[in-house]
């Protein structure tokens, strides 16, 4: 069915096709029509944000704790500049994202007019994919493709260029159709026999572990659920990755915690050590792997993943399976079924007692204190008080944010929106406004580092607007402590620019923004300060003044691989000094 | 104790570079191109030759030939990045399927005078390279072939007054009877 409408009118057409029911935005000139098409009804909501990053992070967030299409509307020029950082955020963290922008008139397009900027080659690398429409009769169409591209295969974010001659031009709207795109089709189903090679490979592993990722969130709760199954059908071990916490649940004894360079000691030592590695829906990531010729020597390697690129990236595979992960598990689960395997029981056990030597080592052991909060306790704490309620997780990049990953146990999918590839300081504030958007009765909490919240720190200012109760839990300890640990480990300890001399008082700032400051600094106010702050039904800045000195431990240093670890409870000044060779020291 | 690596070793560990041929099928459409050349500067690896035009105008798609070289493992990137592009139909490593068909076109600019002017005409002619512009001071030789062709054509004329040369990059087609 075809009609007749404006452009702009086309822009709110194709959300409500598409069941967008909020949409994340700031307006300027070129999209002044569609602003005036929001503003002719209510069914679709606008979330005012105070800037442009904002705007995609919240979107972000919105996306990653509902598993819909996060949508974006900003303004030519400095409005898409704005967006880059959360755009290149999106695109390391698969996810899906439709982002609008005006663009200047076509006629004026090169011509270096007044918030003019090459939006399309400026969000190309940072996209999965964008068009600028210059036909006002394709513009339904690439949209209704933008929301396609951005939520199939790997998910990604999609910007869509529409300069605001085409927003006025009428032209005929083509509605959703199902006919298949003409060159893009992602794979989804598994290749049988890679599959059965895989399952074969299981079958005889003696030291065999899973070792999952975010493409089990992006792929959806049945992915959660068949993983959970198939997990708990062979007995492995499993680790995850940061982007992949909360598709298993953390309280189960089959859970090593994360790995990588924070991870448990547990899970990299059974990375280094396993003999079948079955990696579903995780990238082998720099972070992960640590020095990439020491990576798990002795392991034959499954990976799956629906993008292809991602395979044989950073380390050669064995075993190779393009396609989703819910359904290659679903694949994988009925041959192991139809296989019948005779696991090797022995061997397994032998494997799980060592696995517990390693656990015994209670790698995420810290000293408390009497005197002063420590940031490994505000965070258990946190977790335990939190327990009871519906619970939804953001957290800025830093030390705080690696705590959190450790301490926190997440038990269900999309509880957990971290900034895990780009690393976006700033990230948590505005991802937090988008996930109580989309879970306006949930408790959701930003741990926050004191550093990383000043960076978005005026969506505090949007919360208030749309009367959003959530939750900037700080962790105060007036570093940028990641930047300081690094500082440690490799510059002598000279903390070069990463003290903030100046900070704000935080309980001021949150009345400032119309929200509510609380502040602990005695382990003995924090419980009671913790469960004022659930119990307020407003934003809330929560000033948690921590030990400034604690570092975020085990580690693994740049450059060394899994089965390195420096621990840090028996940490000396000099084993400090020596943790990174004069090679890991160029690596970041 | 031998020094750790870092994963920014890896590429220093002995894989020979190896140079493909690929044709790559795509969406006529604007900044295609720009994609594709973005993904090889902004991943880093390298193009020796890029060749692209509209093939098939109905469909609207164009056929890039791009020569790259690397270790096998990032020839493998190289061909599953380009696949990712969404206008990006099909991407064939021609390299793989075997010893391709594989075209170049240059136009070569020669002065000179007496027998070197003399000598060029006779090596235009060895090598099957036809003038496509002449004066008295000057030849322009059209000349098709392999890639090894042109290069020795290109450095016979060196001492006898090269001026400029103008190179269309490769083109390339699979043997026998079957489409990519």
């Amino acid at each position: 069915m075809s009609r007749t409408m404006t452009g702009a009118e086309m822009v709110l057409q194709v959300l409500a096709d598409q069941g967008v029911e909020h949409i994340f935005g700031y307006p300027g000139g070129a999209v002044l029509p569609i602003y005036d098409e929001l503003f002719k009804q209510d069914r679709l909501k606008h979330i005012l944000v105070r800037h442009e990053q904002g705007a995609v992070h919240a979107a972000e967030g919105y996306a990653r704790s509902t598993g819909k299409v996060g949508c974006v509307l900003v303004t030519s020029g400095p409005g898409a500049t704005n967006a880059v950082t959360g755009l290149t955020d999106a695109l390391m963290d698969s996810i899906p994202i439709v982002c609008i922008t005006g663009q200047v008139p076509t006629h004026l397009i090169g011509n270096d007019a007044f918030q003019e900027c090459d939006t399309v080659g400026i969000t190309r690398p940072c996209t999965k994919h964008n068009y600028l429409v210059k036909d006002v009769n394709a513009l339904s169409r690439v949209l209704h493709e933008a929301f396609y591209v951005a939520r199939t295969g790997r998910p990604g974010p999609v910007v869509v260029d529409i300069p605001k001659d085409i927003q006025f031009a009428k032209g005929e709207y083509t509605g959703l159709t199902n006919s298949q795109h003409k060159s893009y089709n992602p794979q989804t189903e598994g290749d049988e026999r890679a599959i059965a090679a895989a399952v074969e490979l299981m079958a005889n592993a003696k030291r065999p572990l899973f070792y999952t990722g975010g493409g089990i969130i992006n792929s959806g709760p049945l992915a959660s659920e068949r993983l959970r199954e198939f997990v708990r059908e062979t007995g492995f071990p499993i680790t995850s990755t940061l982007m992949g916490l909360g598709a298993y649940p953390a309280s189960d004894k089959q859970w090593l915690g994360m790995l990588g360079m924070h991870g448990t000691f547990e899970a990299n030592n059974a990375m280094h050590d396993c003999d079948v590695m079955i990696c579903i829906g995780a990238r082998f990531d720099d972070r992960i792997t640590g020095r990439v010729d020491a990576f798990s020597p002795e392991s034959k390697k499954i990976h799956v993943d629906i993008d292809r690129s991602s395979i044989n990236k950073n380390v050669k595979v064995d075993v190779p399976i393009v396609g989703d992960c819910a359904r290659v598990l679903e694949q994988m689960i009925a041959a192991w079924r139809a296989k019948k395997p005779k696991i090797d029981k022995p061997a397994l056990k032998s494997w799980w007692a060592e696995i517990e030597r390693w656990r015994a080592r209670n790698c995420l052991h810290y000293r408390k204190r009497d005197d002063v909060i420590m940031p490994q306790y505000a965070i258990e704490r946190l977790y335990a008080l939190t327990r009871g309620y519906d619970t939804y997780i953001t957290t800025e990049v830093g030390q705080h944010q690696m705590w959190a990953a450790q301490l926190f146990k997440f038990e269900e999918p999309n509880r957990w929106m971290t900034s895990g590839g780009l690393g976006t300081m700033g990230y948590g504030l505005p991802a937090a406004v988008g996930v109580q958007v989309a879970h306006p009765d949930s408790l959701v909490i930003d741990i926050a580092g004191e550093a990383s919240v000043l960076m978005t720190m005026q969506e505090m200012s949007t919360a208030a607007q749309y009367d959003l109760p959530i939750k900037i839990f700080i962790l105060n300890n007036e570093y940028m402590g990641m930047v300081r640990q690094w500082q440690e480990l490799l510059h002598g300890g000279r903390y070069s620019h990463s003290y903030t001399a100046a900070l704000p008082d935080f309980v001021k700032l949150a009345e400032a923004y119309q929200g509510v400051g609380i502040r602990a600094e005695k382990p003995s106010e924090l419980d009671d300060a913790i469960r004022e702050m659930i119990a307020i039904k407003r934003p809330v800045i929560f000033d948690c003044r921590v030990d400034k000195h604690a570092n975020c431990f085990p580690m693994i240093p740049s450059g060394e691989a899994h089965n390195h670890m420096l621990m840090g409870d028996d940490l000396t000044e000099e084993d400090l000094e020596k943790a990174i060779t004069e090679e890991g020291k160029v690596m970041v | 104790m031998s020094q750790p690596g870092s994963a920014y070793s890896l590429e220093k560990r002995e894989e020979k570079p190896e140079r493909h041929t690929m044709s790559v099928l795509v969406d006529n459409e604007p900044g295609v191109l720009a994609r594709v050349i973005g993904l090889f500067s902004g991943r880093g690896y390298n193009i020796d030759s890029l060749t692209v035009s509209e093939t098939e105008h109905e469909a609207h798609l164009s056929r890039i030939t791009v020569v790259t070289s690397g270790p096998p493992m990032v020839i493998e990137q190289i061909k599953a990045q380009l696949e990712r592009l969404v206008p990006v139909h099909s991407v064939t490593d021609l390299t793989v399927l075997g010893n391709p068909v594989e075209r170049e076109l240059a136009l070569v600019k020669v002065a000179g005078k007496g027998d070197k002017r003399v000598e060029a005409l006779r090596l235009a002619e060895a090598f099957r390279a036809q003038v496509i512009d002449a004066s008295i001071e000057h030849f322009t030789f059209e000349i098709t072939g392999r890639l090894s062709k042109i290069e020795q054509f290109i450095a016979l004329m060196q001492p006898l007054g090269l001026v400029e040369v103008s190179r269309t990059g490769l083109a390339a087609i699979s043997r026998g009877a079957e489409r990519m």
